[in-house]
């Protein structure tokens, strides 16, 4: 029999049904793996071996006995959530993220909690207090961030499904890197309540997976509205594993002008433009539009995400929880200290470009500008959308690069998000799926973007495509 | 000193508003409990957490705007206002900046025999913070956050006040107000209604507006106006003795009676406000605009004039009655059941009014229900017990919380009003004192106070006696 640990949920839930296997046999099998690669792949960064002795008894639920892993950035009860800093060492949330109850209440099990960058301040998993994350597919490489320990673990069967947050592309880039599929949801889709904030008005929780279908499945449990969310919209789920058909014809795919242009890798602008043609050959219609201000999307992110990560980051400061500098010699010093010392590089970095952009004097010129250019982005989205169902672009401009190869330049990191930030900054879903392979065996990946709350025509797109190409079942050499 | 001046104050007003539950979360807003045991995750500030309008603090503050007249924005908004402080979990506080909740009002007060218009600059819906406390010698401060998360309405006024008598009589007429609302306590011993000034002079006749000094730490209305005494006199011996006036922030000091420098606008801080992500902006329905408006109580002033021509009051005693809703309600319960309206105000405005004084109380708390009121003064009125007896029996029933029939029948104070037996008494007396009643007869007609005395004292003061007088009389004419 194939281990469990090498299955999807919906594979799982099959055999959980038909009592082929038990939930605590799947934990089993997953801990052996976790325990034998996780030294080198360092997805995790606590795992919780006790959840098997907390399996519901009653077998219910749609998740029932599938195992989740957690980035670290969202609140499980009790359990230790750091966001990958040092700052918040030692904080156990009273609660449970919206997620994590929806979850829970459908019978899934959290497992532990997965490697980020700090604060979910990076694309290479690189600025976490716990060390870099590994590329399942190439040990020396970054598995792409935020949610790089996610996508790590998803890619290297150390979990059965996984959870990330994306703000600029914090799920979808460490899945294409990773070569798994990642979903950012609309904004207002899934409640953000207990996501630790990084920006507000851009974040949102979404699966990491190993498949589509599995995706579909946990956007069914964690999707809609939450009282305990002002920002989450009520709007009626449907039920996404009905998107999975195999069928596109008649759909109309846009291709931006403006995303294939000079720095992306030839390897990935080959794969991307072939799986275009795939996609017309299984019956789409492809459109060229335009997204005329996707060149200051970078720009526009880096002033927004910052200016509210300063604010929502202010409350770290060693009075009620985390790491505190325990010899101050007053209040002033107490903060200044703690923050000193708790924060790494990167959250330093954006929190004084948060805080100078919202200044007396800037806040015109920086905040409320790019405010402006972000209902442009927007717009470029709602036009484009009068011509097609869905777009198509690369989801990183590049594969996997080196550990270390980016963290003394921000700002060419910063541009391996350039095809994700936007939409983020329009507030619409996207998804991105495993697309082929460089010739070094790293992983590409495919993103395609969709109306606000049209999650149902990426489930059908991307199950079709990946149902055709079955890149999705390739695994990394471990 | 040949020049005089003028006072220019403008007033900031922070109301607590009386909503079960807190702002932006479900925690109870009940006074005095102990500390932070009325807290959530939410008003902690914690990681992850999301706040939630409270829809009824939103419905008194749209109140509250409709009473001072003022305009209803449209879309309302929140912003954060950021600033580190150990009281303030998030370390920023919601407000609302550049759109406030409601903005251009105004409040009509009398102020020295005129009439005077004090234009409202805006009011805004805010959260409070929580309390330190800074034990003595300790080397540490404590914080209570069962305050933090309080629904709070900032109300501003324009620089139209000027004297501190004016400010005193300005916040006497809104306190009036937002009492007669019932959208908040009111109570500045409780901190459930604080005030904050601005203050500036200029030569008398001159538009420029002075330097102004904001003074804060006022915690009753007298305090207010002391202050601002001072604050301006302060102010013009400055500009008498050719020395500047400093834009600062002053400190009350109840103590010593003088504002003291707490900070000048070199150390203003910059609150980097920006619009709160976690709260959507929302249009405000003119429909629900107009719904509270028709629901709007009659206010102070309407109902004081309606008390003249409905009870024929005096203005005087009709103004002391409306200054309180429990009171003027008070008395309108009473003035249902007895048909004497004015002996009703004078046993409010005096009696009761003093005993509510001497115990620091309102007339709810006091416990004297209406019907127990007008049971005393009819046994008044049916001469079973004299006017000085009753108020006697007033206090007594304050103590005791019994109607005045139980506390003078148990007392035995109930008047002897019958003829026959006082007769009877009376002849006894005569009886037994011939001496007097011949010095009587002989012109000493002091003997008669003698006599009465004596009748008095065979009743303990129980007979009734105009009675006595009036049958002795006729005893000593035979």
């Amino acid at each position: 029999m194939q281990e469990p640990y090498l299955l999807t949920a919906h594979e799982l839930q099959a055999k959980i049904g038909k009592d082929e296997i038990s939930p605590s046999k799947i934990l089993e099998s997953l801990f052996k793996r976790i325990g034998d690669l996780d030294k080198r792949i360092k997805a995790f960064v606590r795992l919780n071996e006790e959840c098997i002795l907390k399996i519901p008894e009653n077998k219910k639920g749609k998740l029932y006995g599938i195992p989740v892993l957690v980035k670290d950035n969202i609140c499980v009860k009790d359990e230790e959530t750091t966001c990958g800093s040092k700052i918040l060492k030692g904080f156990k949330p009273p609660y449970d993220a919206t997620v994590i109850k929806r979850l829970k209440d459908e019978g899934a099990i959290p497992i532990g909690k997965a490697n980020m960058d700090e604060f979910a301040f990076g694309s290479s998993c690189e600025t976490s207090c716990y060390g870099p994350t590994k590329n399942p597919w190439d040990l020396e490489r970054i598995p792409g961030g935020s949610s790089g320990g996610s996508a790590a673990a998803i890619a290297s069967d150390e979990t059965i499904l996984a959870l990330g947050s994306d703000t600029g592309g914090s799920i979808r880039q460490p899945a294409s890197l990773c070569g798994v599929v990642g979903l950012k949801p609309t904004y207002g889709r899934v409640s953000r309540y207990g996501l630790i904030a990084f920006a507000s008005s851009l974040d949102q929780i979404g699966p990491i997976t190993k498949d589509v279908q599995d995706a579909a499945l946990m956007m069914n449990t964690i999707a809609g509205y939450d009282e305990m969310d002002s920002t989450s919209v009520d709007i009626a789920v449907p039920d996404y594993t009905r998107s999975l058909t195999k069928d596109i014809k008649g759909l109309r795919i846009g291709v931006p002008k403006e995303y294939f242009i000079e720095g992306i890798d030839k390897e990935v602008e080959s794969s991307v433009k072939k799986a275009v043609f795939l996609l017309k050959d299984l019956g789409a219609t492809i459109v060229e539009i335009s997204l005329p201000h996707t060149q200051y999307a970078v720009s526009t992110y880096y002033i927004v995400a910052p200016a509210e990560a300063s604010s929502n980051l202010a409350r770290f400061d060693g009075v009620q929880y985390g790491f505190r500098f325990e010899n101050a010699s007053d209040l002033i010093d107490m903060y200044i200290k703690t923050r000193s010392k708790g924060f790494g590089n990167e959250a330093k970095r954006r929190i004084l470009l948060g805080t100078y952009c919202l200044s007396t004097g800037y806040y015109d010129a920086y905040y409320l500008k790019a405010q402006k250019v972000r209902t442009k982005i927007k717009e470029d989205f709602d036009n484009a959308f009068k011509n097609c169902d869905c777009i198509i672009t690369p989801t990183s401009p590049t594969a996997a690069f080196k550990i270390g190869e980016k963290m003394d330049d921000p700002l060419s990191m910063y541009l391996s998000d350039i095809f994700t930030i936007s939409a983020n900054l329009a507030g619409i879903p996207a998804i991105s799926i495993p697309c082929g392979f460089t010739k070094g065996n790293l992983p590409i990946g495919l993103q395609i973007l969709a109306k606000p709350f049209d999650e149902e025509t990426l489930f059908r797109a991307a199950y079709t495509f990946e149902q055709s190409t079955g890149f999705h079942r390739e695994n990394p050499k471990l | 000193m040949n020049t005089t001046y003028e006072t220019v104050i403008g007033l900031e007003v922070h109301l607590q508003l009386r909503t079960e539950t807190k702002v932006f979360c479900g925690c109870s807003t009940k006074f005095g409990s102990r500390p932070n045991s009325q807290t959530c995750p939410v008003c902690l500030g914690f990681p992850g957490s999301l706040p939630v309008l409270n829809e009824k603090a939103f419905l008194y503050s749209i109140k509250a705007a409709l009473a001072l007249n003022c305009a209803i924005q449209s879309l309302v908004k929140f912003d954060r206002k950021n600033y580190y402080y150990p009281d303030l979990p998030k370390n920023f506080q919601i407000s609302q900046y550049d759109m406030p909740l409601s903005y251009n009002g105004s409040l009509e007060i009398t102020s020295g025999g005129d009439r005077k218009r004090v234009r409202i600059k805006r009011i805004h819906l805010e959260e409070d913070a929580g309390k330190l406390t800074h034990p003595a010698k300790a080397s540490y401060s404590l914080v209570d956050f069962n305050r933090a998360g309080m629904p709070l309405l900032e109300i501003v006024t324009e620089p139209d006040i000027s004297s501190p008598q004016e400010a005193y009589d300005y916040l006497t007429a809104l306190k009036a107000i937002l009492q007669y609302l019932r959208i908040s306590d009111c109570d500045m011993e409780k901190g459930s209604l604080r005030c904050d000034a601005n203050a500036s002079i200029r030569k008398s006749g001159e538009k420029k507006l002075g330097v102004k000094v904001e003074v804060k730490n006022m915690n009753s209305f007298r305090w207010v106006r002391e202050a601002l005494q001072y604050e301006a006199d302060r102010q013009v011996s400055l500009l008498e003795a050719k020395e500047n006036i400093i834009q600062e922030t002053r400190l009350w000091d109840a103590g010593k009676m003088a504002t003291i420098s707490m900070r000048s606008k070199e150390e203003a801080q910059d609150y980097r406000y920006f619009p709160e992500p976690d709260l959507v902006p929302f249009m405000v329905e003119k429909t629900i605009i107009e719904e509270i408006r028709k629901a709007l109580p009659e206010l102070p002033e309407a109902r004081t004039n309606r008390f003249v021509k409905d009870y024929s009051l005096s203005e005087y005693d009709a103004k002391i009655l409306t200054s309180q809703i429990d009171l003027a309600d008070y008395f309108e319960e009473c003035a249902k059941q007895y048909e004497n309206k004015k002996t009703i105000a004078n046993w409010i405005t005096c009696d009761i009014m003093a005993q509510m004084n001497i115990k620091n109380s309102g007339i709810i708390e006091l416990g004297v229900l209406s019907k127990n009121l007008i049971g005393l003064l009819e046994m008044i009125d049916s001469q079973e017990i004299s006017g000085k007896t009753a108020k006697d029996v007033l206090i007594e029933m304050i103590e005791t919380k019994k109607n005045a029939y139980e506390i003078v029948e148990s007392k035995g104070l109930l008047q002897i009003s019958d003829r026959e037996r006082i007769d009877q008494i009376i002849k006894n007396v005569l009886s037994k004192n011939g001496k007097s009643v011949n010095d009587y007869k002989n012109g000493k007609k002091n003997a008669m106070t003698f006599l009465v005395g004596q009748v008095m004292r065979q009743t303990q003061g129980k007979a009734n006696p105009s009675i006595v007088n009036e049958i002795l009389k006729k005893h000593l004419a035979e």
